[in-house]
């Protein structure tokens, strides 16, 4: 167990040590960790974790509404096929971005698996990303007018 | 006007003459070819399909029935099994297939998702039963259905049709212009 | 000239591909998925842990086990709880014979799209027989609802042991003739080698799971890569073929279900007597946090994302589904391939769009 999380740390390790000051937060437990940085720097930290920590895909995109703080997160998880002692390894790089405008540059260029990802959270949070080819409307239909469903303000009828 | 008047009584007599002698006998068979021959449209709106298919599989195997596969185009189709959630982005879609379809045309609606909205009642991009959209015939409840229950639903559908009335076309046709 | 497939069209619904075409050979081919977008991330915001479970598995109705499994790993990660030891086979008895029946449903649909009507039979005709014995346990044909946080809801009855050692011996009979009527045959072979290729780097480049990254040469697994509940105590092997085309996807289910029957009799055979389900409150409040909890369903690595703010419902839950992380390869796929080859690489794929809408 205690050789598990120490492959976690040293990776928090390495990253809070390379964006020192643009680091948020970081936190780890066994098999995951997650990594909260200011979105000015988001590619150059996608970048060194592809390529210097060898995570070679992104598996999810996820946005949460946090209203009470204005804000919303964006979090990509990502993993490793290439790397045996990496499969195990769920990483998580977060952005909390403003509400009222959340727009953060797109990591299609760093991790090609994100592009249908970013467009669902392009639609269910409005979270532009800059630089994505092809962001519009993927799942909702075509007439859909309503602010984006995923957003807490959003009440299902008769909830 | 006496003329025409008695025109239109003759007219009455010979239809009733009709409906009895050939009526009847041909709504039988008409309806007799239609019993059998149900061919369904391959319109999956949700996971019901599945069950569907399982029922269509060997073990259940619809086709003894008199249900055919659903590997047709929709333009010789008279079933349509909406098979599971009908949701916003689908329904024109349902609608628009249900409407290319030649009549005389059946629906069932398979699933509680069709039938009422189901387990996504108070979903936002649900409708609450593709009843509002197309007429429904029968309707399945499950969820997902049993194939028995498609089974059962086939044949209550079928003893519908054997109580149809089949109305020839042209014999509508003397009535309105003398009227 | 650009072509509408679907929503409605003889091979599979609810999904649509705007495709243009140049001569028969296809340019582009874009996604419209959507047809069967129901909410479910929503909704799971204004139900409760316990309450969740039945729409949750709904989106993959022929893999309900697989689907589940990681939500409840997230809840239980959540709770700092784990399920007692005969539970967790239970739980990997139910996913690998819903791993062989979702295999199955693949195997009678590639028939399908083949034009080969045999192969839309037999596969049907055998998925009932591990639909009985997966309702010796969960009780309904499908969905089963029946893995809890803390556990499962049922135990097997003593006479599943006996049962799943018949299934599984006239099972494996059936697969040498699959493989003689299907696998084999001239017509499968020239319909599905070489065709859709998905070399290794892009597989890993675009995220590629489940049967169609191993037929890609990756040999990735969750069950091996991040062992879950006891999968570490059985031994299987992951199959992996090099070649990355149609026929390469359909040789790795063949080979699947085979491992699948493999764990299921370990798992009869290890399986300790006791209880099934841990007690827990009726009402789940896991302390604030977050938990990633990921398995391998039928169709690839399916993953939950649980962000809990302590209360009764969860604060935001993400279905991060094998389908949808599949569907970047329809496109890519697509390209440079025939028209009439389209249908064997988007089922090859087996991208199961219930599923990947939610």
């Amino acid at each position: 167990m205690s050789a598990q999380s120490s492959l976690e740390q040293s990776l928090v390790q390495q990253l809070s040590s390379q964006f020192k000051d643009s680091v948020r937060s970081s936190s780890f437990k066994a098999k995951r960790f997650k990594i909260t940085v200011d979105e000015t720097i988001i590619l150059k930290v996608a970048e060194y974790i592809r390529d210097q920590l060898g995570f070679d895909h992104a598996a999810s995109v996820t946005g949460t509404d946090f209203p009470k703080d204005g804000v919303i997160e964006v979090v990509y998880h990502f993993t490793s096929y290439s790397k045996d002692d990496l499969r195990k390894v769920v990483g998580a790089l977060a952005v909390r971005i403003p509400r009222d405008s959340p727009k953060i540059p797109s990591l299609i260029n760093v991790w090609p698996s994100v592009e249908y990802h970013e467009r669902e959270t392009y639609e269910m949070l409005g979270v532009t990303f800059e630089g994505h080819p092809n962001l519009k409307r993927l799942l909702l239909p075509e007439d859909w007018s309503d602010i984006p469903p995923l957003r807490k303000d959003f009440t299902l009828p008769g909830r | 006007m006496v003329k025409s008047g008695a025109l239109a009584i003759l007219v009455g007599r010979l239809n009733d003459v009709l409906q009895y002698a050939v009526g009847e006998p041909l709504n039988y068979l008409v309806n007799w070819g239609r019993i059998y021959s149900l061919w369904p449209v391959h319109l999956e709106t949700a996971c019901c399909s599945i069950e569907f298919g399982a029922a269509s599989g060997p073990r259940y195997d619809l086709e003894r029935y008199g249900v055919l596969e659903a590997f047709g185009s929709l333009r010789q189709c008279d079933l349509l099994i909406v098979q599971g959630t009908v949701n916003r982005k689908v329904a024109p879609r349902v609608r628009m297939v249900y409407d290319q379809m030649p009549d005389p045309k059946y629906v069932i609606s398979m699933g509680a998702c069709s039938n009422t909205g189901g387990l996504y009642f108070d979903s936002y991009n649900v409708l609450k039963g593709v009843d509002s959209i197309v007429p429904v015939d029968v309707y399945i409840p499950g969820c997902p259905p049993r194939p028995e229950a498609i089974i059962q639903a086939l044949i209550m559908l079928q003893n519908k049709i054997k109580k149809q009335k089949f109305a020839p076309p042209e014999l509508k046709q003397i009535e309105t212009k003398v009227a | 000239m650009t072509l509408s497939v679907g929503p409605q069209h003889p091979g599979s619904g609810h999904f649509r591909l705007i495709i243009t075409v140049d001569g028969d050979i296809i340019v582009k081919a874009e996604p419209d998925p959507g047809y069967v977008h129901r909410g479910e991330e929503k909704m799971a915001e204004v139900r409760n842990y316990i309450q969740n479970i039945p729409h949750i598995e709904r989106p993959s109705i022929i893999d309900a086990s697989g689907i589940l499994y990681p939500y409840v790993l997230a809840v239980e990660d959540l709770l700092g709880k784990s399920a007692p030891e005969r539970a967790q086979y239970i739980r990997m008895i139910m996913a690998e014979l819903n791993r062989i029946t979702s295999h199955l449903y693949f195997l009678s649909i590639f028939g399908i799209f083949l034009g080969h009507s045999t192969m839309f039979m037999w596969p049907m005709g055998d998925r009932e027989v591990f639909i009985d014995l997966s309702q010796m346990i969960g009780g309904t044909r499908i969905t089963f609802s029946h893995f809890v946080p803390g556990g499962v809801r049922s135990d097997a009855p003593d006479s599943f042991a006996d049962k799943a050692e018949k299934t599984c011996d006239y099972f494996e009979g059936r697969l040498k003739e699959y493989e003689r009527i299907f696998v084999n045959n001239p017509l499968c072979h020239q319909r599905t080698v070489g065709v859709g290729v998905l070399t290794k780097e892009d597989a890993i480049k675009l995220g590629v799971v489940g049967p169609s990254l191993r037929a890609s040469g990756v040999k990735s697994d969750t069950r091996r890569d991040e062992p879950y509940d006891a999968y570490d105590k059985v031994d299987f092997e992951v199959p992996v073929y090099s070649e990355g085309d149609s026929y390469a996807r359909l040789r790795v289910h063949f080979d699947e279900m085979r491992q699948s029957m493999s764990i299921i009799r370990q798992c009869i055979k290890q399986m300790p007597k006791g209880p099934v389900k841990q007690k827990l409150p009726p009402q789940l409040r896991p302390p604030a946090g977050e938990a990633y909890a990921r398995t391998e369903a039928a169709r690839g690595a399916m993953a939950y994302y649980i962000v809990s703010d302590g209360g009764n419902y969860p604060y935001r839950l993400k279905m991060n589904v094998a389908s949808f992380r599949n569907l970047i390869a329809i496109p890519y796929l697509l390209k440079g391939v025939h028209l009439a080859d389209m249908p064997t690489v988007y089922w090859g794929l087996d991208y199961w769009p219930v599923e990947a809408d939610k």
